[in-house]
């Protein structure tokens, strides 16, 4: 057989780069810098029209200086970019499709922003390619969707152009090493040019621009829930979790969702946790961001280890004063990582625990709505079951005993199970029922012309239902019929729990399928906030022994 | 807003009631209701008088306020409810509440 070889350049992309280079050498001050007023003229030059382009920002950090100069190049001359990116925060993500700037779009996540996707959409400015969760598109940073160029944020640059991101590295290492070792380009705001870094995070070999930006760059405090704000309902839910699963199981690692619930679960370790003589047995290893709700059970020496996707504002000094915890850099202060934490979210630990909007019959799970294109971010990452993993555990070894269709579909092979638990209040403020017969994602595919409905938890890898009427335990199910009783057993008196049968209802609580408080032993009269190790702010603080320093906003003493 | 008046009756098989001639427990607020037992012979039966903003969910409320009387077998009284938004499960909490503390004077 004859082979037949292409004929062609094999270096084309660096070439190109180089290409680019040379059109903004001018712009180069000293090194690598440029100044925040010639950065609208270097993204033009560095930037093609139909590149793939990336603007760091998760929930958290946001490069939002670069996001509002990539609004101000000319469209003529720079359009139909491919912007991947995994979180559209700022009006800026949004105004480049307004402006023709970009079309195309692949990410994780569009909190504020997810009422303005629907409606591009719909309007044809904005093509969708896919919503991911984080580690699904940090991976495709490295197959098939690799920025040309990235936009990143760093908190310093020294003069070569080192970078020091920090306490809030988040995403950038993975940005940035897809980026530049596939001849990319690099950009990064950072708020000040200094001479010596605490120290690298980044290599000045990766990044080719460094702009100090006008004004520090944007970082939102999202995981300081205030304890103030937790009610009487979420402290009899954190109670039952408590006891019926995270005791029952014996789970010793985890991820906390975002919301109340999990804040009062912290919130209660201390307290209804030691009560229960718990302590070393459970919550031992958290994949998790800094929650200051978290410091009750750190210092009461719950906590043996903290990795995080991000910082949190005003946790910086309290973290850094406890590296036995957290994973703190040879400076003295914690570097974050999404994408590791994230894979650790997906490998290693035994729980993933949050909060959720709807519920449906099978199970099913999603905080979607009609008309917003918001993304679940790292919540179905981290709450599936991963068929990848091959070590055991104590409470992943037991979920996977409980699980009835063990011997059906695993044959004799000992297998365990990612406990995945939804916290879910049968009315939620407005009275909006938390269970419902059909999914508002349906709603949404339609509307805005998806080809699969956003479920953020599909209903085979939900494993507990947490209610205030009751746990249910999804793996002891024979079969759907007996899952969607189960279901409608603890969904109180929405639609979905309306139509529960009371006999069969009685039935899976013989048989532990269902558990309400008072088969748990719980006294409902106790469920009230006096449970909590912390009852706001202030209390926060002084169980940090100072070294919280909450932001403005949380301050209201 | 205008104000909406329900009123229930629900049979009992208990006639648990409460030692006071009556009980006061809450403050109605956002997300949150005052509730009022009196002690009343009817023969075992409770009534009910819940006075919400809510409209449309007389249902829920119906079957909220069963459920509180067969799980906690109470009889011979009058609920009293003024609600500000509550959910399902905040106004059977507070119920529970109040009764345990209805009840725990009792014990004085």
């Amino acid at each position: 057989m004859e082979f037949k070889k292409v004929t062609r350049e094999w270096d084309t992309l660096k070439k190109d780069a180089m290409e680019r280079a040379k059109n903004a050498a001018h712009l180069v001050k000293e090194g690598k810098i440029v100044d925040a007023k010639d950065t609208v003229a270097l993204l033009e030059a560095v930037i093609k029209p139909f590149d793939k382009v990336n603007i760091e920002g998760n929930n958290q950090k946001q490069a939002d200086f670069l996001a509002k100069c990539l609004c101000q190049v000319d469209p003529a001359k720079i359009h139909d970019l491919h912007m991947v990116q995994s979180v559209l925060t700022l009006p800026e993500h949004l105004d480049v499709f307004e402006k023709g700037i970009a079309k195309k779009l692949d990410m994780s996540f569009s909190g504020p922003q997810a009422g303005r996707i629907a409606q591009f959409l719909q309007e044809g400015k904005l093509e969708l390619g896919a919503i991911h969760t984080y580690l699904e598109l940090y991976g495709r940073y490295f197959l098939d969707l690799t920025p040309r160029v990235a936009l990143v944020a760093a908190t310093m640059a020294d003069r070569e152009g080192n970078l020091f991101t920090g306490f809030s590295t988040e995403d950038t290492p993975a940005i940035v090493e897809a980026t530049k070792f596939r001849q990319g380009i690099v950009i990064a705001q950072v708020n000040k040019i200094v001479d010596k870094l605490p120290r690298v995070d980044i290599p000045a070999d990766w990044v080719d621009y460094v702009i100090q930006s006008p004004k520090p760059f944007y970082i939102e405090p999202l995981f300081t829930r205030d304890p103030a704000l937790i009610t009487d309902a979420q402290v009899l839910k954190g109670m039952m979790a408590i006891k019926g699963i995270y005791g029952e199981y014996q789970v010793e690692s985890m991820n906390h969702g975002i919301g109340f619930d999990t804040a009062a679960i912290e919130l209660l370790l201390p307290t209804y946790g030691e009560e229960l003589g718990l302590k070393g047995k459970i919550c031992k290893n958290f994949i998790l961001n800094p929650h200051p709700t978290l410091i009750p059970a750190i210092e009461t020496g719950w906590v043996e280890s903290v990795h995080c996707f991000g910082g949190e504002l005003g946790m910086e000094d309290y973290v850094a004063a406890r590296s036995d915890i957290f994973f703190v850099g040879p400076d003295g202060s914690m570097r974050s990582n999404r994408a590791f934490s994230q894979t650790a979210g997906h490998y290693a630990i035994d729980m993933f625990i949050g909060g959720t909007l709807q519920i449906d019959p099978y199970g099913n799970s999603s905080t979607a709505t009609a008309n917003r294109v918001a993304g679940f971010g790292g919540a179905p990452n981290m709450g599936c079951d991963p068929k990848g993993r091959r070590h055991s555990s104590g409470a992943w070894l037991k979920c996977g005993e409980e699980y009835a269709l063990n011997s059906e579909l695993w044959g004799p092979v000992r297998r365990g199970k990612r406990l995945v638990v939804q916290l879910a209040e049968t009315f939620r403020e407005k009275l909006a029922p938390g269970f419902v017969e059909e999914l508002d994602a349906f709603k949404l595919a339609k509307n805005a012309n998806l080809s699969i409905e956003p479920v953020m938890i599909y209903g085979d890898d939900l494993t507990h239902i947490i209610t205030e009427e009751g746990i249910a335990y999804l793996p002891k199910c024979r079969n759907m019929a007996e899952r969607t009783a189960a279901i409608r057993g603890i969904a109180g008196f929405t639609e979905v729990g309306m139509k529960a049968d009371p006999k069969e209802t009685k039935r899976l609580r013989e048989l532990g399928i269902i558990k309400t408080p008072q088969d748990l032993g719980i006294d409902m009269s106790r469920a009230n906030r006096s449970m909590l190790a912390a009852k706001n702010v202030h209390d926060l603080v002084e169980w940090s022994g100072g070294l919280y320093n909450p932001p403005a906003k949380f301050r209201n003493w | 807003m205008a104000l909406l008046n329900l009123e229930f009756e629900f049979e009992s098989e208990n006639t648990q009631t409460i030692n006071p001639e009556w009980f006061h427990m809450g403050v109605t607020g956002s997300g949150d209701m005052e509730v009022m037992f009196i002690k009343k012979d009817l023969g075992g039966k409770v009534e009910a008088k819940v006075c919400t903003p809510v409209v449309g969910f007389d249902a829920v409320w119906k079957s909220m306020l069963n459920k509180f009387v067969n799980d906690t077998g109470v009889g011979n009284i009058v609920i009293e409810i003024n609600d500000d938004n509550a959910t399902p499960i905040v106004v059977y909490m507070r119920l529970r509440q109040a009764l345990a503390e209805a009840t725990a004077k009792e014990e004085k």
